[in-house]
């Protein structure tokens, strides 16, 4: 007896023999080819891909590395024919920079994206201000410093510390804002109704339940925005400048690791520009463990 | 939100048996007039249950209950809703007050992402109450008929449970803060049906504290958990669909001997 479905399946199959099937590889089929041919090409490329970073992160453990010492953190920047020295003041400069702009864009950014995903969604202001965060995020960081420079360096007489922190919030301000307000918007609606069915405020439902729903994404978002700017140069030359002493005051100006990079470099002395590849593996060291801090924190929580 | 004053209305306030006295002469969804003609008085400490077919209003009826129809744009109620007397649709009348009276379960399962405990604290702490939270949240949640299965792991999250068990947070979370009325809108439809059979006993075990308002698709969940049911229906003479209640009564007379034709044939099951 010959069922309907046996006769689709021998009339697929061409002929109408009852033969079993071949189940066996067939390694030069051209489909089998095809195969092989896309897996090894996407694997080359890979490795294609991995090679740049490999070889910097190489570059700057067998450079740098030599350098890592308790000295490196603790000394001032040694003077033109000076042996030994540190980066001290470069690795305090970039953390008070970065928190100073911290401190300043995160509570605007998070403010601004409940705004955007909680209250007026759909209103002209928001569709301006997500139409504008979004083209500064691609905006050039060096016209960032040249605002800045224009707007507090001018204003304050000097360059500064508090310049530089400015300076870099503008540069994070739009993607922490981008990312808070996509984080909010995952939050499902039926949570929120569920707040709203209790008996909450908007702004309880916002304080209470989107906010804390959505912050293992924010802070993940803020901490890759903070790794980001540290690595910044061109906006801290027109307002943080640069120091060979400690940092004292956020009105004076600062090193930090970017720029001492840029300096030490280009200078015709060995000791200068060993600790530049050291200052450069710092660097990265501080921006890897900021990235690594966001995986840990961007888990969900509960 | 206009309530129109109407002459053949004796009482305004609720008999003392009604919790809430719901007089939906008219329900607009923009220009849509989307239920129209429904009163359904909800009784004191019973189960009223809301069958129809799909896109009959019953839910919307429902969320008129508690103002959750405040959050659709363009919604507009023509009549009025007594709950203790007063109107909730009346100027003045602040939304989030009355939902803090008349609480609602949803039709998916909906916990915060918060631990079992915060997630039944939640509304208490909103309230800013002043006793033991801990002793009220082992009391919401043994209500709930989850205690034992959660005592364990007060700290693990909300969303980590059964489907079932969220379900019964959810009630526990809103039987904490003691609302006099629980809005129960499909509160099974996302459940299998073990985890319906433990709703449904809790319903009937809530009864005794709490008035309850119940929407399901099943005819045979209001036939087993009912006390009142109401059915509604469609109308598509207009052009529209616009829902209306066909008749009001208690489960049995409803089910056994109802007094209209459409109710009949939909218990017979001849639409759905």
């Amino acid at each position: 007896m010959i069922t309907k479905a046996t006769q689709m399946r021998e009339s697929t199959r061409g002929q109408g023999s009852p033969e079993t099937p071949s189940l066996m590889r067939n390694s030069f089929e051209p489909r089998a080819l095809r195969d092989v041919f896309l897996t090894v090409g996407a694997w080359l490329v890979a490795a294609v891909g991995a090679v740049p970073l490999l070889s910097v992160v190489y570059m700057l453990i067998v450079k740098g590395g030599a350098r890592l010492s308790l000295e490196l953190f603790t000394e001032l920047p040694p003077a033109g024919f000076e042996q030994g020295g540190g980066i001290g003041n470069a690795i305090q400069g970039t953390l008070v920079t970065v928190a100073i702009a911290a401190v300043i864009s995160i509570p605007i950014a998070v403010l601004a994206a409940i705004y955007l995903a909680e209250f007026r969604p759909d209103s002209r202001i928001a569709a301006l201000a997500r139409f504008l965060s979004k083209v500064l995020t691609g905006f050039p960081s060096i016209l960032a410093g040249v605002f800045v420079y224009a707007a507090v360096v001018l204003l304050m007489g000097s360059y500064s510390a508090l310049a530089g922190g400015v300076a870099l919030a503008v540069l994070m301000l739009p993607t922490v804002t981008l990312t808070a307000e996509g984080a909010m918007r995952m939050v499902p609606q039926r949570m929120k109704d569920a707040a709203i069915g209790m008996g909450c405020t908007n702004a309880e439902v916002v304080w209470h339940v989107t906010v804390p729903t959505a912050l293992p994404s924010i802070v993940t978002g803020v901490i890759l925005a903070v790794a980001r700017v540290a690595g910044e140069s061109a906006p801290l030359l027109f307002t943080a400048l640069f120091s060979n002493y400690w940092l004292r005051s956020i009105r004076e100006p600062t090193a930090s690791l970017a720029i001492l990079i840029y300096n030490f470099s280009s200078m015709p002395f060995d000791n200068q520009i060993e600790l530049a590849w050291a200052a450069s593996l710092v660097l990265v060291l501080i921006v890897l463990t900021f990235n690594i801090l966001s995986r840990f924190i961007g888990r969900p929580q509960v | 939100m206009s309530a129109t004053v109407s002459v053949e209305r004796p009482q305004a306030g609720n008999a003392p048996h009604v919790a809430i006295d719901c007089r939906a002469d008219k329900i607009f969804h923009g220009k849509f007039l989307a239920v129209r003609d429904s009163n359904v008085p909800i009784e004191k400490g019973k189960i009223t249950g809301f069958i129809g077919p799909s896109g009959c209003g019953k839910s919307t009826v429902l969320r008129s209950l508690n103002r959750m129809n405040d959050l659709i744009k363009g919604f507009r109620l023509e009549g009025e809703v007594n709950f203790h007397g007063q109107d909730i649709y009346a100027k003045g009348i602040d939304p989030v007050v009355v939902r803090r009276h008349i609480g609602m379960v949803f039709q998916q399962p909906n916990p915060f992402s918060m631990s079992v405990f915060e997630n039944v604290a939640f509304g208490l702490k909103l309230n800013r109450f002043k006793g033991d939270i801990h002793e009220r949240v082992e009391h919401a949640l043994t209500r709930a008929a989850l205690w034992d299965e959660v005592k364990d792991k007060l700290k693990a999250s909300g969303l980590s449970l059964s489907g079932g068990q969220q379900q019964r947070l959810c009630i526990a979370r809103a039987v904490a803060t003691q609302p006099t009325v629980l809005l129960m809108d499909e509160p099974c439809s996302a459940l299998d049906p073990i985890a319906t059979r433990r709703i449904e006993e809790l319903m009937l075990e809530l009864k005794n504290d709490y008035t309850i308002a119940l929407v399901t698709h099943n005819m045979q969940q209001a036939a087993r958990v009912a006390d009142v049911t109401a059915f509604f229906s469609v109308d598509i003479s207009h052009g529209g669909r616009t829902g209306y209640l066909v008749e009001i009564g208690p489960t049995k007379t409803i089910f056994e001997a109802p007094q209209e034709q459409l109710t009949k044939q939909y218990i017979r099951g001849e639409f759905s």
